[in-house]
């Protein structure tokens, strides 16, 4: 980054800045649209809500080419360890959005088929409530993401057995 | 309407009026279902404006649903079971048929045995109840006999039980990562 | 040299070629023949002096359109595949691929197994239930007035079709009858929906087959729509609107504006869509003959909706069974012939066209009057009444806490969704819950019917058909 230009002292931060930004910027999502929620995710990225504002209309279907895995809809039992593997497969850094009632807690299925909520099989950063949240409200998520970023470290610890 | 009387009809009945309906069996007006009905002797039915609904047992059901095919029920519509629980036959099947050319809807329930829920399969005659068959076995454990592929269609493979029974708790389960191997 | 030389020159091979070979060349017709002159022009057998003759004129010379066999192999119009040909493949050659549950194709997470010999398709598996909510087990534990926020749920792409028909059902074991402004407020809400239902299925389809600018534009109409609904009921999808008893509220305000907006607009974008789609040979190409079923097929896998009528099949349950008072409306079921993805479309396109003409019935003759019934049983006290009396306020808070009762008995109610054959089969206990609850959703029958579709064609078509039978996931699983 812009090293040589800065005065002494600020390399590291500045640096740091530097990439959070970056990653800001062009945050590729990997398509994991499951349910309702889905419609409204690719709602989100269609032409009237148009996420190409934020560098972020590239959906990848290789979760190698994604930083962000928005989860949009509801995770039944069958589709848990596959989500878990796009997730593994996913390069670091990475994030997770849970969009939808489905996706943090189950929503209305309190029931056989469904995962209470994905956080018990990928960690998340950030909920998105609503039932389908509108395209605005997932929007909010994704900035409130991207300030989480800016804030954060450019490496994040590694929790072994988990990440 | 007509609807309300169709309740749950359990075996006693179904095999009283069986008893009473067989020494002057009378059959239906409608020829095309008096033709589906007459060869079984164990079927009793309900007329509704747009529907008709034949209560068969498990042994004539099969032969039931071909003469359907050949009356004109060409279209096959659905198939699910239906847990009663208490009643005796704890379980039916519910065979939904439709025919075009003479809008005509035709349901065949199925009473099924809760010990030992053998039913056949009528994929041979209905090759769309393949996936249907699958799913009221997955759901209900009631098994097809002579269906070509009887496997758990919405369920994982080795998942223990059958959800939509209404022994089955109602609440969640804890996730299992039991096939995480196995998925590519 | 000139191009208009050029052209000259080719004209007169043209014309020598024509007239050649008819006169001595030892031609085998069909596909023996083909193949055995495409052979001696590979190997150089010596019998190539025989064909030689016919491009006398020199190697360099353009080929006229129509001549012999072999030169159609030269030229690379006919391509034949020896691989094709070859009956001697056998099951070790074969590959198998899985398709899903993730993949980039829009249509969720279906997972096919499919069975490839060379680009050809042989045996295809769908795996389904990843998607699987269990709704059908949570209905049985919800009350009657709740069960339209579950149903609304499993075909997400037209949650107003799912309501009706369990609404529909549950009034049938209740017997009660709906004012007729809430019937055509139904009908309304409905129509409105399969618009919204095929404009997103024209952008997947769309997108599916490589025009990537359709899904961009069939969410534009879509959104207009989507607007609507969120004025009439509060949320862009899962409304739960539609209740048993009525329709949870009264139009808003100059919803007639709205949807006068709505009829201006949405034909404007669909002709857009066509402008775009019919004559693009692209989009021909990849839909033309592709991914074929045929009326009896569509009977014994029980494929109904557009993709029955693409086949030829004459049969809308709004004119067999009318339902909500449809039957007052005037509208025609588009046919088609061949039952090709290209005929899907059109049904589709044409569907659009009758429901908005459906819509336009109603903004004219939309009468006036309650929208829910007046059956005390279903429906709580006005507001004002229960300011007045104690019994309006407990039979209010009855209602919405312990839920009424429905008679015990069994029903069976379709409706035409968007996509075929939507049917809802309830049984009632007799209590304030169903004690049963099934959807009979019309993707789950199409998903079943893939295999037949798509089995012997390209698996370059497979997306495309898959795409125009337009399962919706959480149709399919529930
Ligand atoms: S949160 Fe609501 S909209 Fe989202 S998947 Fe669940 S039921 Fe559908």
């Amino acid at each position: 980054m812009a090293g040589e230009v800065s005065p002494p002292g600020v390399l590291l931060t500045t640096l740091e800045k530097g990439v959070n930004w970056a990653r800001t910027r062009s945050m590729w999502g990997a398509v994991f649209g499951l349910a309702c929620c889905a419609i409204e995710m690719m709602a989100t990225g269609a032409a009237h809500n148009d996420l190409g504002r934020f560098g972020m209309e590239v959906f990848r279907a290789s979760p190698r080419q994604a930083d962000l895995m928005i989860v949009a809809g509801r995770v039944s039992q069958k589709m848990a360890p596959v989500l878990r593997q796009v997730y593994d497969q996913m390069s670091e850094p990475k994030w997770v959005i849970s969009m939808g009632a489905c996706a943090s807690t189950g929503g209305m299925f309190n029931n056989y088929a469904l995962v209470q909520g994905v956080d018990q099989v990928v960690p998340v950063d950030i909920y998105v409530p609503g039932c389908p949240p509108g395209p605005q409200s997932l929007m909010h998520g994704i900035l409130t993401l991207h300030e989480k970023v800016m804030d954060g470290e450019i490496r994040r610890p590694v929790i072994h057995g988990v990440g | 309407m007509a609807d309300e009387e169709l309740t749950e009809q359990t075996a006693e009945e179904a095999v009283a009026e069986e008893a009473s309906a067989a020494p002057e069996r009378e059959l239906p007006e409608q020829a095309v279902l008096a033709a589906i009905v007459e060869p079984h002797e164990s079927a009793t039915w309900q007329i509704a404006d747009d529907e008709w609904v034949v209560m068969v047992s498990a042994g004539e059901y099969h032969s039931l649903a071909a003469a359907a095919l050949v009356n004109g029920f060409a279209t096959f519509i659905d198939l699910c079971g239906v847990d009663y629980f208490r009643a005796r036959p704890r379980f039916e099947v519910v065979l939904t048929l439709l025919n075009y050319d003479d809008p005509m809807r035709l349901r065949v329930r199925v009473g099924v045995d809760g010990d030992e829920p053998v039913v056949p399969s009528v994929t041979d005659v209905y090759p769309g109840a393949n996936f249907y068959e699958r799913e009221t076995y997955d759901l209900f454990g009631i098994d097809f006999s002579g269906h070509p592929d009887l496997t758990r269609i919405l369920m994982p493979d080795d998942w223990e039980g059958y959800p939509l029974r209404k022994d089955y708790a109602v609440g969640s389960v804890p996730i299992q990562f039991k096939d995480a191997h196995k998925v590519q | 040299m000139s191009d208009k030389d050029t052209t000259e020159e080719q004209q007169d091979a043209a014309v020598a070629v024509e007239e050649t070979p008819a006169v001595d060349a030892p031609m085998e017709r069909g596909e023996a023949g083909r193949r055995r002159l495409h052979e001696m022009w590979v190997a150089g057998t010596e019998e190539r002096a025989d064909v030689r003759h016919f491009t006398d004129e020199g190697a360099q010379e353009l080929l006229g359109d129509e001549g012999p066999d072999v030169l159609a192999i030269q030229r690379g119009t006919v391509v034949e595949d020896d691989y094709e040909f070859d009956d001697s493949v056998d099951a070790e050659e074969r590959q198998i691929i899985n398709m899903g549950p993730q993949h980039p194709s829009t249509h969720g997470v279906l997972r096919l197994q499919i069975e490839l010999e060379g680009e050809t398709v042989r045996r295809v598996k769908p795996i389904i239930g990843y998607l699987h909510t269990g709704m059908e087990k949570t209905g049985e534990t919800l009350t009657w007035l709740q069960g339209p926020t579950n149903v609304t749920r499993m075909d997400y792409l037209s949650p107003f079709h799912n309501e009706l028909a369990f609404s529909l059902a549950v009034e049938k074991l209740l017997g009660v009858d709906i004012p007729e402004r809430g019937q055509v407020i139904r009908i309304l809400m409905t129509e409105l929906n399969r618009v919204s239902s095929h404009l997103l299925w024209i952008a997947t389809q769309g997108m599916d087959i490589g025009a990537i600018s359709m899904m961009i534009y069939g969410w534009r109409e879509r959104e207009l729509v989507l607007d609507f609904f969120e004025k009439v009921t509060g949320l862009r999808m899962n409304h739960n609107y539609i209740r048993p008893g009525g329709v949870a509220a009264d139009l808003p305000d100059g919803w007639e504006d709205d949807i006068e907006m709505l009829l201006r607009k949405v034909p404007e974008g669909v002709a857009e869509y066509r402008e775009i789609l019919d004559e693009n040979p692209i989009f021909l190409d990849r839909t033309y003959g592709v991914g074929v079923i045929t009326p009896a097929e569509c009977r014994a896998y029980g494929v109904t909706g557009p993709a029955a009528r693409a086949s030829g099949i004459d049969f809308d349950l709004r004119k067999a069974f009318p339902y909500s008072g449809i039957d007052k409306y005037e509208f025609e079921v588009p046919l088609g012939k061949h039952g090709d993805v290209l005929d899907r479309y059109h049904v589709r396109i044409a569907e659009i066209d009758q429901s908005l003409g459906i819509v336009r019935q109603i903004l004219e003759t939309m009468p006036a009057g309650d929208y829910r019934t007046a059956d005390r049983k279903v429906t709580p006290p006005p507001r004002k009444r229960i300011d007045e009396s104690m019994e309006a306020l407990i039979h209010h808070f009855k209602i919405f806490t312990s839920g009424f009762q429905v008679p015990a008995g069994e029903a069976w109610q379709s409706v035409e969704s968007p996509r075929g054959e939507l049917g809802v089969y309830v049984v009632s206990a007799g209590g304030a819950r169903p004690w049963r609850v099934h959807v009979r959703g019309p993707s789950f029958a199409h998903v079943q019917a893939l295999p037949v579709a798509m089995t012997d064609s390209l698996i370059a078509d497979a997306v495309a058909t898959l795409a125009s039978l337009d399962p919706v996931l959480g149709d399919v699983d529930r």
